[in-house]
């Protein structure tokens, strides 16, 4: 468990972070979200110490952050950022054995960790180890940054934007992998990010900043249907609402026996897919089938139902 | 067939050279020679052979392509213009007296220099990798080595007057080494930890980088001057100062002026090679728990190196230069010769100054050159 | 006035000094020169010493600057392309001669006096113009090249127009670092007997008079000090305009 406690950061008389307190569960992903100069990376880095708290202090299960030697703290947190900040001059090997490296790990227990994190990331290891930063494309430059954040299997981790500089497409793949291998892991990641589309789409919990102050500190279905603030609901994004919340709901939760035609989805697909392929192939229900088989089928009912709860 | 415009302009002017005397003959070594043009050097039969050499060198610089071959044809001319020199100079001797000179003049001195721009225009085309230019340099140095140690060239007069002074040659030499070395090796111990301390604060660097441009900025001769008042003074006044050789006249000015020359290179490369680190590296590094330690041998040493190298040559090549006019006021080195060859008038003494540091300057470049590109040049696949 | 115009008119004012009325440093020259010998240089007069200095600067510079200028231009067209490569080549082997060899070597073939003095200088001074000459003229933004053709500009304005006043601050502090390099090659020249400012130092230096060398070492420092900071303020004033 992770306690940030009144912590407030003051540069030159502008307060960055003003009095966030905030408790993040073990093994989840919480993201904290807002517009550029809202505060939200300097609470981030406020957690590794990377910026000193000008007050307020931070608890990693109990222990505070300013007991320990900030390098010291720092290799055991996890710290993945935007653009992957990897070392030009080392191979993949080298920049993901980094931190196991400065852990004083054996050479070959850095190697099998390696090459065990370049398959979790569908990565030959035999291709990409010996490989330099700028011999990967801007998808494997990242996910060799993401996987450098987990090389010593920290339990908490950190990530500024990290698919900030990500086309779209590779930014949705990046972002599922993130999920899968967060829930394989059992690890706790904080996630920066100014999108709050993403913020939905990775948060068991999502954190709002505005103005150096935390505005918003809920589950993402929360601060869709109940945003604390205008601000909140300016980010989320009126028109959005409904979709937004209908992509956060599996098919599992709402699928009901009976039959309906056409291609079928799986149950985890979310409501959202569902509705789409409705609208697009003039449908009232779609069948969901479990590795091809049909287990039930959701309604363009049941979808409406789940928007209009909160109106 | 295309044509090489370099290839072409060169033929043109080797050709031109030719004409050029070729050679001089003089009574001693202060007089002015007479000049012998390329064809009159040897007897008609030798001439033959080495003049079609030459020509044939000019020749294959012409074509377009074929690297190959252009870097052929420049060996084929050396080697007819080693071929002239070597007949042709005790031939010239032969009966023209006791104190008589014989020199390469200003038709060979030109085409010498055409077939090493020939032969740079075709290694340059060849983009060698530093291994292979490190291979190219030791065969060049081995040849020229081979070629002197042979002795076929002591008829000459540059190196008669060497063999006049071989004990002082080589002390010179060794001084000369020591000032170009010795100075670059002092300037990078105060200079590369000021480059870290002003790397780390911007208001250092701030005040260390102008004055050191301005310390770059004052003539060589004018520092050099400068030096002797001060540090004979230091010599007079500061305890202990003369047992260690500090006095304003000999090796301790040039030194000190050499060193202070060094700094703006070492600390400027320093401070922009450890600047070179992306930012996001940078901050990478710090967040996975580097210490400043760490980061600075591990990350931003390793990535500036190619930068701080570069400093590094710039000074080696400076410092053998400047130090040749340490022999103006009694430091020592390739300058003592030349400067009293100027005195005397004597050309072969201030060849046998200028050739050496040309030389030292020349290889001191190319080999910080091989450094800097394995420096910069990803290390290779480790299997 | 900042400091730095104070200094740089203090400095100005010492080196007019220095020049004009050598004789009011005479009771600061006086303990460094030898007993009883002379304190101010007065062999030539130290004004007509640097004018003969400068001119042959000048004129070296101005040689090398348009042939260097010229030759640039020309490798950077399509008909002189190749010999870039030779170009490069040429001016990385002879940057590492180092001046005063030249200057030597001028003399075998020149004789002594300031003609060899003055190729020595014209030569070696190409370099470093030819050098930032042609970095400027080849690494100009490709975006501003594209929108002087696309805006119709022939190959002549296109160079007059754009390349050359776009390239015109690198090849400044190529001239600035040519000039710096000449004013203390042209010094040395006075050992092959040209006559430069080295002349003072060279005497002092022959005749044990630490207050020539003082005084020749002060007055070259001086103008090397200050035409270097000038050239540099109008080139930071050329870039600033350009937004640079």
């Amino acid at each position: 468990m992770i306690e940030i406690d009144n912590i407030t950061k003051i540069y030159d008389s502008a307060r960055a972070v003003d009095g966030v307190s905030m408790t993040i569960d073990t093994g989840t992903i919480t993201v904290i979200v807002g517009t550029s100069g809202s505060g939200k990376t300097t609470l981030l880095r406020l957690i590794n110490r990377l910026e000193e708290p000008t007050s307020g202090e931070v608890r990693i299960n109990g222990q505070s952050t300013l007991d320990v030697k900030p390098h010291i703290l720092r290799r055991r947190i996890g710290y993945a950022i935007q653009g992957h900040g990897l070392f030009p001059h080392h191979t993949v090997a080298r920049n993901i054995g980094a931190v196991p490296q400065l852990l004083g790990w054996s050479r070959d227990k850095i190697d099998a960790r390696v090459d065990e994190l370049l398959d979790l990331f569908s990565m030959a290891p035999q291709d990409f180890r010996n490989r330099y930063p700028s011999e990967l494309s801007g998808g494997q430059q990242q996910r060799v940054g993401v996987a450098r954040a987990l090389a010593s299997r920290p339990d908490l981790i950190l990530m500024d934007e990290p698919f900030g500089a990500l086309d779209p497409i590779i930014r949705t793949r990046a972002q599922e992998d993130l999920r899968r291998i967060q829930q394989a892991l059992g690890s706790t990641i904080i996630l920066v990010t100014h999108d709050m589309e993403e913020a939905i789409r990775l948060g068991d919990r999502v954190a709002v900043m505005d103005g150096g102050k935390l505005v918003q500190y809920a589950t993402p279905a929360d601060i869709i249907t109940h945003p604390a603030t205008d601000f909140v609901a300016d980010m989320v994004g009126d028109v959005e609402r409904p979709l937004r919340l209908l992509s956060l709901t599996p098919l599992a939760d709402v699928i009901e026996d009976g039959h309906a035609s056409g291609t079928p989805l799986p149950p985890d697909a979310n409501l959202r897919d569902a509705l789409s392929a409705c609208l697009w192939t003039g449908r009232s229900a779609v069948p969901i089938s479990d590795h091809g088989k049909v287990i039930g089928r959701v309604t363009l009912d049941a979808i409406r139902a789940r928007a209009e709860v909160h109106a | 067939m295309r044509f090489s415009a370099p290839g072409v302009l060169f033929a043109i002017l080797g050709g031109a050279a030719l004409l050029a005397p070729f050679m001089t003959l003089a009574a001693n070594r202060i007089v002015a020679g007479d000049a012998v043009p390329i064809w009159s050097v040897v007897p008609p039969g030798q001439t033959a052979l080495g003049l079609a050499a030459v020509l044939l060198g000019l020749a294959l610089g012409v074509p377009a392509g074929r690297a190959g071959l252009r870097m052929v044809g420049p060996l084929i001319g050396l080697a007819g213009l080693l071929w002239l020199v070597i007949q042709g100079a005790p031939a010239l001797l032969d009966g023209a007296g006791d104190y008589a000179r014989v020199s390469p003049a200003a038709g060979f001195w030109c085409l010498l220099v055409i077939f090493a721009l020939l032969m740079a225009d075709a290694i340059t085309a060849l983009k060698p990798g530093p291994y292979q230019r490190a291979l190219l340099l030791a065969a060049a140095v081995a040849a020229l080595a081979a070629v002197l140690g042979s002795g076929v060239l002591s008829p000459l007069s540059v190196l008669q007057e060497f063999s006049a002074r071989r004990d002082a040659f080589a002390s010179e030499a060794t001084r000369h080494l020591w000032l170009a070395f010795g100075s670059l090796g002092m300037a990078g111990i105060i200079g590369f930890p000021l480059g870290v301390l002003g790397h780390r604060k911007p208001a250092l660097r701030g005040a260390i980088l102008p004055v050191l441009s301005f310390l770059q900025t004052i003539p060589s001769l004018a520092m050099f001057g400068l030096m002797i008042p001060l540090l004979s003074w230091v010599g007079a006044t500061v305890p202990g100062a003369r047992s260690l050789g500090i006095a304003g006249i000999g090796f301790a000015p040039v030194f000190v002026a050499l060193v202070l020359y060094s700094l703006l290179p070492v600390v400027g490369n320093t401070v922009a090679g450890l600047a070179a680190t992306p930012a996001q590296a940078l901050d990478a590094a710090r967040g996975i728990g580097m210490t400043a330690g760490q980061r600075l041998w591990r990350v931003e040493l390793p990535i500036g190196l190619p930068v701080i190298l570069t400093g590094l040559r710039i000074v080696l090549v400076q410092n053998i230069g400047l130090a040749v006019i340490a022999g103006l006021i009694g430091g020592g080195g390739f300058g003592t010769f030349v400067f009293q060859g100027l005195n005397q008038t004597a050309t072969d003494l201030i060849l046998l100054g200028a050739l050496p540091t040309v030389a030292l300057a020349l290889t001191a470049a190319i080999v910080m050159d091989i450094l800097v590109d394995l420096t910069r040049r990803l290390p290779k696949e480790t299997p | 006035m900042t400091a730095g115009n104070l200094l740089r008119l203090g400095l100005l004012g010492l080196l007019l000094a220095l020049v004009l009325r050598p004789d009011w440093f005479t009771p600061l020259f006086t303990p460094l020169a030898p007993a009883g010998g002379p304190v101010i240089y007065a062999r030539s007069s130290l004004l007509s010493l640097s004018l003969s200095h400068l001119g042959l600067v000048a004129l070296a510079s101005v040689a090398a600057t348009l042939v260097a200028v010229t030759l640039a231009i020309f490798v950077t067209r399509p008909v002189g392309a190749s010999f870039l490569p030779l170009s490069r080549t040429i001016t990385n082997i002879g940057q590492t001669f180092p001046p005063v060899a030249v200057l030597a070597l001028a003399v075998p073939a020149l004789g002594f006096g300031s003609g060899p003095t003055l190729v020595a200088l014209f030569l070696y001074g190409l370099l470093p113009i030819f050098e930032n000459a042609i970095t400027a003229l080849s690494t100009l933004p490709p975006a501003t090249m594209e929108a002087a053709r696309g805006m119709g500009l022939n190959r002549w304005q296109r160079l007059w127009r754009v390349e050359l006043p776009l390239a015109l601050p690198v090849i400044l502090t190529g001239i600035r670092l040519s000039v710096v390099i000449a004013l203390g090659t042209a010094t040395i020249g006075s050992t092959v007997a040209a006559r430069t400012l080295g002349e003072v130092i060279i005497a002092g230096l022959l005749t044990n008079n630490t207050a020539y060398v003082l005084q020749g070492g002060l007055i070259v420092g001086l103008f090397a000090v200050l035409i270097y900071d000038a050239m540099a303020q109008l080139e930071r004033y050329l870039a600033a305009r350009m937004g640079g």
